[in-house]
């Protein structure tokens, strides 16, 4: 791919955004946009950001996940394996190490989520940290992928942990605190960003190639649900302790009656 | 000079995404793995390619800030305070589909998807057909985000619990699931990940909480964020949707 043909196709994928903003701008509300100018300027940095974005994404990001999937799981790297003994689960540690190192380092840094983490304070009054609410995120995050290398591993079903998880975060819900439930919801959201959906994808397709028994489709994708849905867990989990904590605590500070 | 500042900022918030993914994987190679790179990988490439994912999401970011958000968000306000309904479903989808389509992890996604499903010969090898089953399947995406931030923006309006229908998404995709072929579940799930990242979450959070803070009574905090919710959710049950009325794949 040249970036002259990256550009162009980056161009159609941008058409209709601009296409419903302009639309509706100037049919609907007919007003003339503030600014012309500068937001032409804006438009032009997106699409040849974009464009560059993607190519590195293909020189750059995917080789690197996929390389990571390969080596971990190499005949070579693995511990070797007794005469006729077959491949353990356990045998493939550092790739959950890995996978965990990955998830939690990412999203205790990822921009986003400090902001957001900052404005749960605000809005709790105190009972949560923002510090807590990101250590909360990322051990989800990282939980999170870790389980997902450890099910292509043991091939089992997505849907049994998808299905699973999604019964704890409706129990969850019923109890926790109501004002929590949106953040705790949007956490999911956040911590999967644009660097790191491709770098998480990749390892897992990489993981499902090259794991014998294996194959891509059927085990490969799923990564990226399993590290939105944990963080939404631990959000919640969090905000049920910190409150329980708050509880007990007023309890033991006013005199008994 | 303010966009040169601006610029630099931004270069340092997506090196600071960037950084830590670099430093594990070159911890793991040097101590842990300790061999060379492949013949087919040049670290100069790596570093190259890495240098145009920072400058690339930099300049994109950037771009977004002056262009796009400012429109997209006072378009947003003005069709809030104008209250009618009929406009503001009709904008809400269409913001919640045209930003999905640009969203570069679904595009990087996409791409994956249908060369491993090439690949694995549930669709035809070659460029042509992978480039539809890319295209149809941001589509599908798109037309999902569309249709969660229309439901949100209707939430809002009659301020109907966010959880309830959270739980009720929960119950399609299970019952879907049963239903649709093996090789769409882990795409579909996927799908839920990747729409809510660069341009969708700014944009229809301004959506969000603009209505809501048009509307008396509701909490820009409570009923704004929840359209983000929803966005990751009806992707799923879409794509599982579309698994199974284009039939083919797997099974």
């Amino acid at each position: 791919m040249t970036l002259l043909t990256v550009l162009f196709s980056t161009l159609l994928d941008l058409l209709p955004i601009v296409a419903i903003i302009f639309g509706f701008q100037y049919l609907v509300i007919r007003r003339p946009i503030k600014q012309l100018k500068q937001v032409l300027s804006g438009l032009a940095l997106v699409l040849v950001g974009l464009a560059l974005f993607l190519v590195g994404l293909e020189t750059a990001l995917f080789p690197m996940g996929t390389l990571m999937a390969e080596q971990l799981t190499s005949e070579d790297f693995l511990p070797t394996l007794a005469q006729g003994a077959e491949r353990r689960w356990h045998d493939y540690y550092w790739v959950y190490l890995f996978a965990f190192t990955i998830g939690a380092s990412t999203t205790i840094a990822e921009p986003a989520l400090i902001a957001v983490s900052l404005k749960a304070g605000e809005i709790s009054g105190g009972t949560i940290d923002p510090l807590m609410l990101r250590i909360a995120v990322a051990l989800g995050m990282a939980f999170g992928i870790t389980l997902g290398t450890l099910r292509i591993v043991l091939g089992l079903p997505l849907q049994w942990f998808v299905l699973a998880a999604y019964v704890l975060v409706i129990i969850q819900t019923l109890r926790s605190p109501r004002s929590i439930i949106p953040l705790a919801f949007d956490s999911g959201g956040v911590t999967t960003s644009t660097i790191t959906v491709p770098i998480i994808a990749a390892l897992g397709l990489g993981l499902a190639t090259t794991i014998p028994g294996r194959d891509p489709i059927m085990d490969g994708f799923g990564m990226i649900a399993l590290a939105c849905l944990f963080p939404i867990i631990s959000v919640m989990g969090y905000a049920q302790i910190a409150e329980w904590r708050e509880r007990s605590s007023s309890r033991r500070e006013s005199p008994p009656s | 000079m303010d966009l040169l500042a601006a610029l630099l900022r931004q270069a340092g918030d997506s090196l600071r995404d960037l950084a830590p993914v670099v430093l594990v994987i070159a911890f793991f190679q040097l101590v842990v793995i300790r061999q060379p790179l492949p013949d087919s990988m040049a670290l100069f490439d790596l570093a190259i390619g890495l240098l145009l994912v920072v400058l690339g999401l930099t300049l994109f970011i950037q771009g977004l800030q002056l262009g796009l958000f400012p429109v997209g968000e006072n378009l947003a306000r003005e069709f809030a305070r104008k209250g009618s309904v009929g406009w503001l479903m009709l904008f809400a989808f269409a913001l919640g589909f045209g930003t999905t389509v640009a969203e570069p992890a679904l595009i990087a996604i996409a791409g994956k998807a249908a060369s491993i499903m090439a690949d694995a010969g549930q669709i035809a090898d070659l460029d042509g057909a992978q480039a539809r089953f890319a295209w149809e399947l941001r589509l599908v995406v798109a037309a999902s985000v569309g249709s969660a931030v229309m439901l949100g923006v209707l939430r809002i309006l009659k301020g109907w619990p966010l959880h309830l229908m959270i739980i009720g998404g929960y119950l399609i995709v299970l019952l879907l699931t049963l239903q649709a072929p093996d090789a769409i579940v882990g795409i579909a799930y996927d799908a839920g990940g990747v729409t809510t990242s660069t341009i969708t979450v700014p944009l229809v959070t301004a959506l969000g909480v603009g209505l809501a803070t048009a509307i008396q009574g509701r909490n820009p905090m409570l009923d704004g964020f929840g359209l983000i919710a929803f966005a990751s959710v009806m992707p799923i049950i879409f794509v599982l949707l579309f698994g199974i009325i284009s039939g083919g794949v797997g099974g």
